[in-house]
């Protein structure tokens, strides 16, 4: 049987010979039609996909004037100058630093506690469980604006607004539903046998969960940590009301989000692109080097 | 072994408790309340209303606009993402059969699941104003285009009549391809030898497709149904940044409107909060819904 990648599927034409019990000629010159077809849609809709970004990619390096005067025209020259004026200039740089600094502190947090809870409640009787335990996925179906308002002012009561610490405390209490959910069914799927001998042997509680069960749900807390990785890194609306005045600990979306308003004033359009480009670049690349790992994290979730 | 769950079960289970609590929890009880005051603003006092907000929601014709966008959303966001994914991924998974049977990839079907994923790890903020490039009417890559070949160049977000249904092309670009490899991926897992027997009944392509594998994926169908549908009544970053609701409110969501209320010129947190409550109930009752009305068998596969 023929995998998918494996790129045996010459045009029907030719092959097929040799193939006993497969039909007669009619439907297999069909088939063959219909590939020229969908090799063109999918072509289509590659171009698609890819036709803007590329644009934006190239955009970046053109004058203004080129981008103005010629939009289908390559640069003249590769002017890396407009992506250092966005990385200084526009502070791209700058919020680059804070969208991973902030990533980083609310990534390992909202990971020690989802993984944390979401144990207890796969392994573990107590009383409530269920309502505790509905009570935090539940958290899944709530649409974020309506938190909004009050949660600028729990968090500016707490001290924390304009504050990275309030934004990762933020970014992890919203991640929680869904890392618990995934986790708790991942738990569930290990074996028992493993943590009751380990019991029988003497070994804690705790050290049962962090030397045995965290190590046998790596693959989980990979997908559901890439999940988690790329929406808080992309997250727009908790910091545009959370981090309002402090320019200089904005997160990358909302630096990118002002680049656009500036850039509107001024006209300077390859900033813009150059911009963009910088925000896009690292992404894809990460993406197209852990293509696989980061797929299978993001449907993940869905398909359970 | 006897010596204590207890102490694990609490340590493990208070501090995310207090966090979801403190940040998650409390501010949607509190917003509830919020919604039945006529609060104005950072200082101003809140006094009960009652279901006052509500009434005037009834009344006011900007939401009702934003509303009635959100449900042209509803209908065809879902439509057209599932469609042209289920369409897509039965090209890339099936379209190589070469007298095999079952679910082959076409050449190169690694590639495009590469490419068609892109929009998926890229943030709503930058395609949003990729697009907005996109669409410039002077120097934008579509107008550019369309010129080339001699075409009428329209101002596509500067134009009422073109802005919502510009944005709306956006949305269903970057949640395709998310889609083409979430039933690319169920495809794979429906067992071979189903496919054989439809082939030695010499079953077409599109019967396989219709009678065969969209029956076969129908749970991962409805799955993208309540997510395409709770996407369409948001919508909010890509309207803010593209259009900012208009030109002339046509492109308003209620996203959008309930930001603008709360954090706009004016600041009436009441109002605001009343728009939540009502966007709560229904995306809430568009998900239950959604369950309901696809709700069939389960397949397993044994």
């Amino acid at each position: 049987m023929t995998t998918v990648d494996t790129p045996a599927s010459a045009p029907p034409a030719t092959g097929a010979e040799g193939r006993p019990g497969t039909g007669d000629r009619a439907p297999r010159r069909e088939w063959g039609v219909v590939n020229v077809f969908s090799h063109g849609f999918l072509l289509i809709w590659a171009l698609l996909t890819t036709l803007p970004l590329l644009w934006v990619f190239i955009s970046s390096f053109k004058s203004d004037g080129e981008i103005l005067s010629d939009p289908w025209g390559l640069p003249g020259a590769l002017r890396f100058e407009n992506w250092a004026r966005a990385w200084t200039e526009a502070r791209i740089g700058q919020y680059f630093l804070n969208s991973a600094i902030v990533v980083a502190g609310s990534l390992t947090l909202t990971m020690l506690f989802g993984a944390t809870a979401a144990y207890v409640f796969a392994r573990y009787e107590f009383r409530f469980r269920q309502v505790f335990y509905y009570l935090f996925v539940g958290g899944m179906m709530f649409p974020v604006f309506l938190a909004l308002v009050p949660l600028f002012f729990v968090v500016r009561n707490a001290g924390l607004f304009n504050h990275w610490v309030g934004l990762i405390l933020v970014y992890a209490a919203y991640s929680l539903p869904f890392t618990v959910f995934f986790l708790s069914a991942f738990f569930r799927t290990l074996p028992t046998s493993v943590a009751e001998a380990a019991l029988i042997d003497g070994c804690g509680h705790f050290r049962l969960f962090f030397r045995v069960m965290l190590p046998m749900a790596r693959p989980g807390l990979v997908s559901v940590g890439i999940f988690n990785f790329l929406s808080q890194w992309n997250q727009f609306i908790l910091p545009q009301v959370l981090m309002q005045g402090d320019e200089s600990k904005w997160v990358l979306a909302q630096g990118l989000a002002a680049l656009a308003v500036s850039q509107g004033y001024q006209g300077d359009f390859s900033g813009l692109f150059a911009g963009l480009t910088l925000g896009m670049l690292p992404v894809l690349a990460v993406y197209v080097l852990f293509q696989r790992q980061i797929q299978s994290g993001l449907t993940a979730g869905q398909l359970k | 072994m006897k010596h204590g769950k207890y102490p694990l079960i609490i340590t493990f289970l208070v501090p995310p408790l207090l966090l979801y609590g403190i940040f998650v929890l409390s501010p949607y009880l509190q917003a509830f309340q919020i919604s039945t005051t006529n609060w104005l603003g950072y200082s101003a006092s809140a006094d009960y209303v009652g279901l006052e907000n509500f009434g005037n929601l009834l009344r006011d014709g900007a939401l009702w606009n934003a509303v009635r966008n959100n449900a042209i959303l509803l209908v065809l966001l879902p439509v057209l993402t599932i469609g042209l994914g289920l369409f897509f991924a039965s090209m890339l998974n099936m379209g190589g059969r070469r007298g095999t049977a079952g679910v082959v990839g076409v050449r190169g079907s690694g590639a495009y699941k590469l490419v068609y994923f892109f929009p998926q790890v890229l943030s709503v903020v930058i395609i949003a104003l990729l697009w907005k490039e996109v669409y410039h009417p002077n120097n934008g890559l579509l107008n550019a285009t369309l010129r080339g070949i001699g075409l009428p160049a329209p101002t596509w977000l500067g134009d009422p009549r073109t802005a919502f249904w510009a944005v709306l092309a956006v949305m269903i670009w970057s949640n395709v391809g998310f889609y083409v490899v979430l039933f690319g991926a169920a495809m794979q897992a429906i067992p071979k030898d189903i496919y054989e027997a439809v082939m030695l009944d010499g079953a077409s392509r599109w019967t396989t497709l219709t009678r065969v594998t969209i029956p076969l994926l129908w749970d991962t169908v409805q799955v993208a149904w309540i997510y395409l549908a709770i996407a369409a009544l948001d919508g909010f970053i890509l309207i803010q940044q593209m259009t900012d609701g208009g030109p002339n409110h046509s492109s308003d969501v209620i996203g959008l409107r309930m930001y603008n209320t709360a954090f706009g010129s004016e600041t009436k947190f009441g109002y605001a909060s009343a728009i939540g409550v009502v966007m709560f109930f229904l995306t809430l009752s568009v998900a239950v819904l959604a369950l309901r009305a696809s709700r069939r068998d389960r397949i397993e596969y044994s």
